[in-house]
């Protein structure tokens, strides 16, 4: 049994300013019992990943209405596993069109959320799928 | 846990905040990696910045860690925010005033959640500091809160607490009674530029001189009371913060000229035996009385007045402790 | 309004409907117990006089260009002349909009508005390291004044009016637009257009974000000063609530920290440039959101003209009707659009472009279709500009002015929407105005308490939106064509740019941008100076490091 608090780093990479969805799911994720970085908007990846280590986070949200997701979601997700974090969980959000999924779970994105998901939707799955080792 | 202690030592960033997890999270054996590391600190000065809600500390710290850097020095940041108390959760948004130094190796910004306790920190504040101070940062600020009046404990952690005030903020006097001023070796004015900086700052300064006699000034040291101007101007901010910088390390400068650097640690070093004790000796039977249901005896002993709490004690202890 | 005679006989009539009410509900209850609008304000089941009878007409209502113009400023209303046809575009080159523009004056729009893409947005260059993944993809990418040329190249400047959403950068923008006119020979005296130029809301909610708010302020009011000066056409500013409401902010919170954006506006102009109120106010226009709470929109953009018109003449003595006048811009709110059957998003536009229509809009853009997924198709957008051509010529809904006024209802909920804004109002003046309220984050949390909230409300299916948490069609496959912009228009603009830095003096650009951070430091109009700048072809992002360099970088607290 983990005594584990669930961590999680919320970040708007790129440009766009649209951070309605990720300020709403940092509470969400705080009222969820997690322990919830939330770095703002216009993070390069490289902010992230850095971020991320000094945060020992179980999962990184990426959210990104801007277009640029195929650049900047791989380029996270490359990052942490270049700094040897392969643990930690990618996972992103916004205005995805479906043909772009496949090549971004290829790209080590573990679930991608597009507008709709709900709240509880989003908890159950770190819930399901981040279990933070001791 | 050794060869967390020994990535910790080596300088892995990811292995220190794992470390500090650990210590967050109460993982047992954790301290086998803290026997490792308590002989190496020491080196670091550690620096509280305390102060209301909305007084601009992140926004400080931020300028701070660029004065520190600037001088040469390592910087190891601890931004303590509150977890909420109905979900256990928590919004941890220091940090995000200071993101201009993720990619500097020299900087390690980490966060914590209060986990319930009172007092402006994190319990494992402490221990985190150690970590911190093993990765060679030779300054490591502590961030509190900064929700409450009562954030005190930071006197136990840090070498210099610097206090923060702003101007038209309603209750500064109060602040100041209600025992900021029994911690405070640096007053910083934030945001001066604003109404009723001079008001405050005259306030505060006859403050300081009325308690000339306390403990800071009967040792000599004279709370100073620094004016640090409007972040719109960069230029002057990024000056104000550098005298500030600068006080802050003559105050340290001063605790080691007439040595008192261990004596300001004796508190923080006997609450961390406190803790070893605890962790050690009681823990262990704690946990003995819990696993077999004792405890539950014990408590209706209790409840049908059939035994006092005085005598169960010591009816443990007997049987524990030869 | 009404004799005693006549309310003491509907308020006995209205008991009666009640106790009916009662009996039906004892046996059949509602639907639901607690009806409100999307922003969640509680509506109840019936108006009636009782409901406005402390109204004055003459002194609340009135007639279209009467004081306090909740009717309308233009006495004659859409007969003289409908709303501007404005649709929002741009993407990938310069050269590729312009030709997309040519199109659409050939489709019967009438005006022009600019989408630029996010690095032009936030001040940085095409080869800025941030910019990288992020050319052209939702908006057109300018570097220079040569992309600038290459964007209106063949659009008669005289005549047709452009809009530009561009905030932090808008100095650089606008004095782009002002030398290119030059060059072409047609005075700053004739141009006409819009820039956004909204800076308080960009901390508020849109995260556009350059320098702090003060300095922002400052070089607001000194494009505002410019155009009163040598830009007497051109609206030097487009106080924003459309970017506040899609972040989540109820439509009070909206009309209230727009509005009150506004005057933080007004009262800087007057008091950095000594300039009169009905010297620049004439001017000053806004932008709101038109969301798909159909009353509760229309009762929105009525109570915001009755506001700025009492504000203008009471907090600031202007004396010049044309400075009461709220003048704006709408837009149905992409927000409300689901990438879930998007074909759907065409019903919902047209009711909130409607809203916007019967609230008396200047100025109309409507949201295509698949513009949730993904930059508009020609398709989605034609569809969406025949909407508002639909609404204007087939619907008859034109052929008066502000048809629902005197509704119980409509009456009633705009009285409350003036209400509860100038609530927020007040409250922003105690706290020392927008910039203080910034500053405490009080419009930033509002607006996130309001969002966590209706999301909330949208899990719980206490508000619905279709396709999302209701009908929903399982494994839906969306079948809109998409139109992408692709990688080598990155690659195409850094060639462009690259060009541009090889042929400039680089000698007399340095002089140029050291003069503008001297005027930056001695508080001078900065309008001068940028025009001298990118003449001699500063990028946008060097004017914008000048002013990063000597006010401060912003970077987002992230209140949440």
């Amino acid at each position: 049994m983990s005594n584990r608090k669930i961590r999680v780093l919320l970040a708007k990479p790129g440009l766009d300013g649209h951070d309605r969805g990720a300020r709403v799911i940092a509470r969400c994720f705080r009222d969820a019992g997690f322990e919830v970085i939330y770095t703002g908007c216009h993070q390069t990846p490289e902010m992230i990943a850095a971020v991320a280590l000094q945060e020992d986070v179980d999962v990184v949200g990426l959210s990104c209405l801007s277009g640029a997701h195929n650049y900047l979601f791989p380029q996270v997700a490359k990052l942490l596993q270049d700094k040897g974090a392969n643990d930690i969980t990618v996972i992103g959000g916004g205005i995805i069109p479906e043909k772009d999924m496949a090549g971004l779970y290829e790209a080590g994105i573990k679930e991608i959320f597009t507008p709709g998901a709900t709240l509880d939707s989003l908890v159950e799955w770190i819930n399901n799928n981040v279990n933070p080792k001791e | 846990m050794k060869e967390l202690s020994k990535k910790v030592l080596e300088g892995d960033i990811r292995a220190a905040s794992r470390l500090i997890r650990n210590l967050e999270d109460q993982i047992p054996n954790t301290y086998i990696a803290m026997q490792e590391i308590f002989g190496k600190t020491g080196n670091a000065h550690v620096v509280g910045i305390t102060g209301a809600p909305g007084a601009g500390k992140s926004t400080l710290t931020d300028e701070l860690i660029c004065a520190y850097r600037k001088k040469g020095d390592t910087v190891g940041v601890l931004a303590v925010d509150p977890t909420s108390p109905f979900s256990g959760g928590a919004l941890l948004g220091d940090r995000i005033r200071m993101l201009r130094h993720a990619e500097d190796t020299g900087v390690f910004i980490r966060s914590l959640a209060t986990r319930g306790a009172m007092g402006g920190i994190s319990k494992a504040v402490g221990e985190a500091i150690h970590v911190m101070d093993v990765l060679k940062k030779s300054k490591i600020i502590v961030e509190t809160v900064g929700v409450g009046q009562q954030e005190v404990d930071i006197i136990n952690h840090a070498h210099t607490v610097a206090v923060v005030l702003v101007p038209g903020m309603g209750d500064e006097i109060q602040a100041l009674k209600a025992g900021l001023m029994e911690i405070a070796d640096i007053f910083i004015i934030n945001k001066a530029d604003r109404d009723g900086a001079g008001k405050l700052y005259k306030e505060t300064l006859n403050m300081v001189n009325m308690s000339k006699d306390n403990k800071n000034g009967a040792q000599g040291w004279r709370i100073p009371v620094l004016l640090v101007e409007s972040v719109l101007e960069p230029i002057k901010f990024a000056e104000s913060v550098e005298a500030l910088r600068d006080k802050i390390d003559e105050h340290y400068q001063y605790l080691i000229d007439n040595d008192l650097l261990s004596e300001r640690m004796r508190r923080k070093t006997t609450a961390e035996l406190n803790e070893a004790l605890w962790g050690t000796i009681l823990q262990p039977i704690l946990k003995d009385l819990h696993a077999d249901g004792e405890i539950n005896r014990l408590v209706d002993k209790l409840l049908t007045k059939a035994s006092d709490p005085y005598s169960l004690a010591a009816e443990v202890a007997s049987k524990y402790m030869k | 309004m009404f004799t005693e005679e006549l309310l003491d006989k509907s308020s006995l009539m209205r008991k009666k409907w009640e106790d009916e009410v009662k009996k039906v509900i004892a046996k059949n209850a509602d639907q639901k117990e607690r009806w409100s609008t999307v922003s969640d304000l509680e509506i109840k089941r019936i108006y009636g006089p009782e409901d406005i009878k402390d109204m004055d007409f003459a002194r609340d209502i009135a007639y279209p260009g009467q004081f306090p113009y909740l009717r309308g400023n233009q006495a004659t209303g859409y007969r003289g002349k409908y709303w501007t046809f404005r649709m929002f575009s741009g993407m990938g080159t310069a050269v590729e909009t312009n030709k997309r523009w040519h199109y659409l004056l050939t489709t019967g729009q009438t005006g022009l508005s600019t989408a630029f893409d996010f690095p032009t947005l936030m001040g940085y260059n095409t080869d800025s390291p941030k910019a990288k993944g992020e050319c052209g993809k939702c908006g057109v990418a300018i570097d220079t004044i040569d992309d600038f040329r290459d964007l209106i190249k063949g659009i008669p400047l005289d005549k047709i009016t452009t809009s530009m959403t561009i905030n932090p950068p808008a100095t650089a923008l606008w004095a782009m637009y002002c030398a290119s006119a030059e060059q072409q020979g047609i005075p700053l005296s004739k141009i006409g257009g819009t820039i956004q130029n909204d800076m308080l809301k960009e901390f508020i909610a849109q995260k556009t974000l350059m320098c702090p708010p003060e300095p922002s302020v400052k070089l607001i009011s000194d494009t505002i000063e410019f155009g009163t000066q040598y830009v007497p056409k051109w609206n030097t500013i487009s106080i924003s609530g459309y970017h506040i409401r899609e972040a989540g902010a109820t439509a009070v919170q909206e009309l209230a920290f727009t509005l009150r954006d506004g005057m933080e506006y007004v009262e800087d102009a007057i008091r950095r440039k000594g300039l009169h109120v009905d010297q620049f106010a004439p001017r000053l226009s806004f932008f709101f959101n038109a969301h798909i709470d159909f009353f509760e929109e229309i009762a929105k953009l009525r109570a915001a003209r009755r506001i700025w018109a009492k504000a203008m003449r009471e907090r600031y003595n202007s004396q010049d009707p044309r400075s009461w006048w709220m003048r704006f811009h709408t837009q149905t709110a992409g927000c409300s659009l689901t990438a879930q059957q998007p074909y759907n998003n065409v019903v919902r536009t047209a009711v909130e472009a409607l809203a916007a229509v019967l609230g008396g809009t200047q100025s109309l853009h409507t949201n295509s279709l698949d513009e949730v997924l993904c930059l508009p198709s020609d398709h989605a957008v034609q569809i969406a500009l025949r909407t508002q051509q639909l609404i204007a010529e087939e619907t008859g809904v034109c052929n008066t002015i502000d048809p629902l006024a005197g509704s119980y209802f409509v009456e009633a909920l705009t009285n409350e929407m003036e209400e509860k804004a100038w609530e927020y109002i007040h409250k922003i003046d105690d706290m020392g105005g927008m910039v203080a309220a910034i500053d405490k984050g009080f419009p930033q949390m509002e607006i996130s308490d309001a969002a966590y909230k209706f999301q909330q409300q949208i899990d719980a299916q206490e508000k619905i939106m279709i396709g999302v948490n209701k009908y929903i069609e399982e494994d839906e496959t969306v079948d809109i064509p998409f139109l992408e912009i692709d990688d080598s228009v990155e690659a195409e603009q850094l060639e462009r740019l690259a060009a541009v830095k090889r042929k400039r003096d680089g000698r007399k650009l340095a002089e140029c941008l050291k003069d503008l951070g001297n005027a930056c430091k001695k508080g001078d109009n900065v309008m001068p100076y940028c025009i001298e700048a990118v003449k001699n072809y500063a990028t946008v992002q060097e004017i914008c490091d000048v002013y990063r360099e000597v006010y401060g970088e912003y970077r987002d607290p992230g209140i949440y």
